[in-house]
């Protein structure tokens, strides 16, 4: 008879959504490594279709409570393609600076209240607080900050308002930018602390040969626009991204997985992947503390994202503040159109990754087809086999320590599991 | 049992972004945190306690079979049970397949649709248990609840205004987008609770915060096809967020049925 072993971590906790991590070992011996997620399916892409073009950013928003912005900066610009529309400087600009926002709200988050007490052994941030009151503050603060951003331009800090096929609905007033400089110039420096922080953390020895992907722009440190490129050499406008990674709804397994072309294998996505590809256009302030810090990259160790989220914090910060001192609000917001049948898609950079959006739609301004492949299900495969890898080594200790170990590998990636519109439940097979 | 209430939050179908308001109350967090126990709530803590609950936040809307269940679940560990946003309080922006073949929907979305089990609708928390309180919006306001929270501590009743979208924007100084623009709004038949962001940023409200009770949107409605809105347009806006919300429902399906009527 063998014997058989089944960790189940029932719930992941500090992972947006929720999700079930299954351990199957036998004789000892690592069987099978599933990331359930029992995230019910909202069915976005079905139910976009038939549904005015204005609306996409506004409901694929709320495919994701934590990156909302992502969304509708990936269907807006998916959107303009099929309509052929092209968007002015300015509003390519304030949507850097949403962008931004976004990504200030979402790191600070993650390093300060949901990643570091992993490190520093606390079961939550507000655990945390009492030991590191300095930090969880710091965190707390940072974050409002790239909230008040969001709702300064985006109306709000969750779901904005303010984006529009073809730029905004309002571009904001000289003096609402104002205001948020003096707070922006405090978080430029906090970042850097917050930076030199996580840096000096305990990283666990662990590296893989990742194949990482993420979007690169030749002059800037990629949001909205660039090529699709790996740290193997793979360079593809986005036009193609579909002819090399492809999603797969796979047999007994629990969501779908994102996999390269024509080999078939994971890769990587996310700040990790950013960094390796982009470091030289970062922003002077956070290319200093990448220097200064000793960042080693390519890096290949996933516990480390936690620093590249602060080099990237940083960065953003640093953009935000130049964008708001150069601000001049201009008209229109809005580019006009016409409809017409088109097709477009648009990939950008989630604060956990690339995310990639195609539509169709018809002449009368309807959305005919709707295909979305967000960042988690791209890393979906990749952190099954992170974890098929780690642990091996790992799995003579006691059940919970391993669960425990397995969730902190998990939350490297940053998983907005609600932001996978295909995460599913699965008729389970019993072995 | 300790002193300190204790709070629960529990997830269904939804997008997080109502129970991450809580997380976005950046000033009140700690404050709130310190006065109750936060027992579960596993976006933000790894400590996950068994019931009973004071008080339970859910989020998110019943469209599975297993989700049917567990809602009653959470009701019985739960004294006070609070849903928070459209999702909960109206099966959200997922409640379109109730429109539609919701066996299509899943074809649509996935290559094998033998794997997914899903019911044929998305319906709000209130159709299956008893709801004590309902805090609306997509997503909702952190003040409110932070707001409701303190009440609830306080052992008092918590309230939240019951007025229109439109009264906000008066009260702000905001110039009506309907009647400067012509822009098709739902302001005057969505309940408060945003502060009127939308006509403060040029477009028309869209009615997440949900249908007001005793409005009259088909009167609205009217007004707005009188305004050279097509109805064909209008259906849309009534059916979103909260669109399976009944005031919002009547609206969108009795204009269909006019516009299938006259061919
Ligand atoms: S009501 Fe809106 S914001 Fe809240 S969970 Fe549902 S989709 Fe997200
Ligand atoms: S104005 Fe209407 S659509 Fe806009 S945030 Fe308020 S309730 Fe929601």
């Amino acid at each position: 008879m063998s014997a058989s072993r089944t960790i189940r971590v029932e719930i992941l906790s500090r992972v947006e959504g929720e999700g079930a991590l299954h351990i199957h070992t036998e004789n000892g011996r690592l069987e099978q490594v599933q990331l359930q997620i029992y995230e019910p399916p909202r069915l976005f892409e079905a139910l976009l279709r038939g549904r005015p073009l204005e609306e996409v950013p506004d409901i694929t928003a709320r495919i994701c409570g934590i990156c909302p912005v992502a969304y509708q900066m990936s269907s807006v610009h998916a959107l303009e393609m099929a309509l052929e529309v092209t968007i002015s400087p300015e509003i390519r600009q304030l949507r850097r600076l949403l962008y931004c926002g976004e990504w200030i709200e979402s790191h600070a988050l993650h390093m300060h209240l949901l990643h570091a007490p992993d490190f520093l052994g606390y079961e939550s941030g507000i655990a945390m607080a009492a030991d590191h009151p300095d930090a969880v503050n710091r965190g707390l603060r940072l974050k409002k900050h790239g909230n008040q951003l969001l709702e300064v331009l985006g109306g709000r800090a969750i779901h904005p308002i303010n984006v529009a096929v073809g730029g905004f609905y309002r571009a904001p007033r000289r003096e609402e930018f104002a205001r948020l400089i003096p707070d922006f110039e405090w978080g430029l420096q906090a970042a850097i602390e917050a930076t030199r922080w996580v840096a000096g953390l305990e990283f666990p020895d662990f590296e893989r040969d990742y194949d990482m992907v993420a979007l690169v722009h030749p002059d800037e440190y990629a949001f909205n626009e660039g090529r699709v490129v790996s740290t193997r050499g793979r360079d593809v406008a986005v036009l193609d991204y579909e002819e090399h990674y492809d999603e797969v709804h796979v047999a007994h397994s629990t969501a779908l997985h994102s996999e390269t072309l024509p080999e078939r294998r994971c890769y990587h996505v996310g700040p990790l992947a950013r960094l390796n590809l982009s470091r030289d256009r970062l922003f002077p302030e956070a290319r200093r503390v990448a220097d200064e810090i000793g960042f080693e990259t390519p890096c290949w160790n996933p516990y480390r994202s936690i620093v590249a989220r602060g080099i990237e914090l940083v960065h953003a910060y640093a953009e935000a503040l130049s964008i708001l001192c150069d601000y001049r609000p201009f008209t229109p917001s809005r580019i006009a159109y016409e409809y017409r049948e088109g097709e477009g898609c648009a990939a950008t950079e989630a604060p956990r990754g690339l995310i990639y959006h195609r539509y169709q739609v018809d002449a009368e301004g309807k959305v005919q087809f709707a295909k979305i492949v967000p960042p988690t299900s791209q890393n979906q495969k990749q952190i099954e086999d992170d974890l098929r890898a780690w642990l091996p080594g790992v799995l003579d200790r006691p059940d919970k320590e391993v669960a425990r170990m397995s969730e902190e590998l998990v939350r490297n990636y940053d998983p907005c599991i609600s932001c996978s519109t295909h995460f599913l439940k699965v008729v389970r097979h019993a072995r | 049992m300790s002193a300190k209430p204790r709070l629960g939050v529990f997830k269904f179908a939804s997008c997080d972004g109502c129970q991450l308001s809580l997380l976005d109350a950046e000033d009140e967090l700690l404050a709130v945190a310190g006065a109750v126990d936060i027992a579960f709530f596993p976006e933000a803590s790894s400590r996950m306690e068994p019931g009973p609950y004071d008080v339970a936040l859910v989020e998110g809307s019943i469209t599975t079979a297993h989700d049917a269940e567990r809602i009653h679940e959470v009701r019985r560990e739960s004294k006070f049970l609070m849903t928070i946003g459209a999702c909960a309080t109206a099966g959200g922006i997922q409640a379109l397949r109730n429109w539609g073949d919701s066996e299509e929907f899943v074809r649509a979305v996935y290559a094998h649709p033998e794997y997914i089990q899903t019911l044929a609708t998305s319906t709000a928390i209130a159709d299956h248990v008893k709801v004590d309180f309902e805090l609306r919006g997509c997503p909702i306001n952190h003040h409110q609840l932070v707001e409701v929270l303190a009440s609830l501590i306080a052992g008092r009743k918590p309230r939240t205004p019951t007025h229109a979208v439109c009264l906000d924007c008066k009260r702000k100084g905001t110039v009506c987008v309907t009647v400067a623009q012509g822009i098709a709004c739902l302001g005057p038949v969505t309940q408060s609770g945003c502060d009127a962001i939308c006509p403060s940023y040029d477009r028309g409200c869209y009615g997440c915060y949900g249908p007001l009770k005793q409005a009259n949107p088909t009167s609205l409605a009217d007004h707005l096809v009188q305004l050279n809105h097509p109805p064909a347009q209008l259906v849309p806006l009534f059916r979103s967020f909260n669109g399976y919300a009944e005031e919002f429902r009547g609206v969108g399906d009795g204009m269909e049925r006019r516009m299938k009527d006259e061919g």
